[in-house]
């Protein structure tokens, strides 16, 4: 009980939140990074799933993507970005940091919105085409809109990681939260490695709740009640934790 | 590294045998245990969710949490209280295991057609014999599919434990890799690492697959 009495009182401590390793700076980093890193990991799954959705090609390409991105260690894909972004002068830190968190966010969002798409009712399609839609409407009209909560299912998912797997980016100098743990763990000081774990725990659980309430205000009326984690396959065969 | 210099140096790998030689024992080591204590305690709460499946919910709930939490930061939780040990590593490695499996069992097991169990219970099978003779049976592939998923999974994040002082190749990786990166050798490591990472995921999902194909010639007729 102590030992949390002394958590409370860094928490409490000025010195907690100011300078480079305030807990303002450091909790910066972590968010930025990751909301950079989500922002353009979705520009680029998003279009592809839907076009391998829409159509039904590459399907297989996508499944492939998502397999390999769960065997490649998150730690292991900031290793290897981190390297050749060494010798072509991108530096240390946010760069590499942001390829690998990009390249990490990917697999997901491709797979789920593939999913969501291949999902949607074939009948539905074929009255939407026979009623004269365009294949762009019954995309953005049709196929979107019921396939939305399972493909923010997938970029969920993908936020969850990418939170995950910038803690580590301390270890190639990406900063971040998890620069006070590496460092409290370096120097033995285990209240700062409690205390900074409890705000990426925190920071990790709440992006998955309110991901989670996105996900439920996102599913159409009609479609409420008998959807539940089943429709959501990226949720769990993906690495988590990073 | 700098420019004109060889990107991967293959005399590192071959001097450095022995080193990583000790640190895939290490990786295999934590993996296998965390898998099959995760395995024991998923399936104890299986078991106890088939007799109150109400408890189905809660346990999700728990277990899909502690999946939330990333990796690091569940190490960091635990290092106040266990250290920076095997402990730590296992019980964050084992709450990592749990959602998955214990999703995964009860999904087997209430895929297990009914029309078998109640042939079982007519054939005067006691509840034990039942589930070991006849339900078990039937879920394995479904149970295996899930292990593979969780093996898989904790091999990625035993990576993770090198920067707790656990080895594994995480320790090629970061030590001798990304905390080495400008001398010669430092890609080499990281690249080593994550190569033998990805390959032990693979050849652990080939042979989970082999096993689950072994123990139920009966299910490759149907494919």
């Amino acid at each position: 009980m102590e030992f949390f009495g002394e958590v409370v009182a860094w928490f409490a401590n000025l010195e907690t939140w100011s300078g480079r390793n305030g807990i303002p700076s450091r909790l910066w980093e972590h968010v930025s990074l990751s909301a950079a890193s989500l922002a353009v990991g979705t520009l680029i799954a998003l279009p592809v799933g839907l076009v391998i959705g829409h159509t039904g090609r590459g399907a297989v390409l996508a499944v492939s993507i998502a397999n390999i991105g769960r065997a490649i260690p998150s730690l292991g894909l900031l290793g290897i970005v981190f390297v050749p972004a060494l010798s072509l002068g991108l530096g240390l830190g946010f760069w590499p940091s942001l390829i690998a968190l990009v390249a990490l966010a990917i697999p997901p969002i491709v797979l789920n919105t593939y999913v969501a798409l291949s999902e949607v009712d074939r009948d539905l399609m074929e009255a939407a085409r026979g009623m004269g839609m365009r294949e762009t409407q019954i995309l953005t009209a049709l196929e979107i809109p019921i396939g939305l909560p399972v493909i923010l299912a997938g970029i969920r998912t993908s936020a969850v990681q990418v939170i995950a797997t910038a803690t580590l980016a301390a270890v190639i100098s990406g900063g971040t939260l998890g620069h006070l743990i590496l460092a409290g763990v370096n120097t033995g000081n285990e209240v700062q490695v409690f205390g900074a774990a409890l705000l990426v725990a925190l920071l990790a659980i709440g992006t998955e709740i309110g991901f989670g309430l996105l996900q439920r205000a996102a599913t159409s009326p009609g479609l409420r009640g008998d959807r539940t984690a089943a429709n959501n396959p990226a949720a769990l065969p993906t690495t988590s934790g990073g | 590294m700098t420019d004109g210099e060889p990107f991967f140096r293959v005399e590192w790998v071959v001097e450095n045998l022995d080193e990583i030689g000790v640190r895939i024992g290490e990786h295999v080591y934590l993996t296998v245990l965390a898998v099959v204590i995760g395995l024991a305690v998923s399936f104890a709460l299986a078991l106890l969710i088939q007799r109150r499946p109400r408890l189905y919910g809660p346990v999700v709930g728990v277990t899909g949490t502690l999946y939330a939490i990333p990796s690091l930061a569940f190490f960091a939780l635990l290092i106040p209280f266990t250290g920076t040990g095997v402990v730590t590593a296992l019980l964050a490695l084992v709450s990592y295991t749990l959602l998955i499996l214990v999703r995964n069992i009860t999904e087997a097991l209430n895929g297990v057609p009914p029309d078998a169990v109640e042939a079982a219970t007519g054939m005067g099978y006691s509840r034990g014999q039942r589930l070991w003779r006849v339900e078990l049976p039937l879920a394995l592939p479904v149970i295996v599919a899930g292990i593979r998923i969780a093996t898989v999974t904790t091999i990625g994040l035993v990576t993770v434990t090198a920067l707790i002082g656990q080895g594994g190749l995480g320790y090629l990786i970061v030590n001798l890799g990304i905390n080495r990166g400008s001398s010669p050798f430092g890609p080499t490591a990281t690249y080593t690492g994550v190569v033998l990472a990805v390959g032990l995921a693979v050849i652990a999902d080939l042979a989970l697959l082999a096993v689950q194909r072994a123990l139920t010639p009966w299910a490759r007729r149907r494919g």
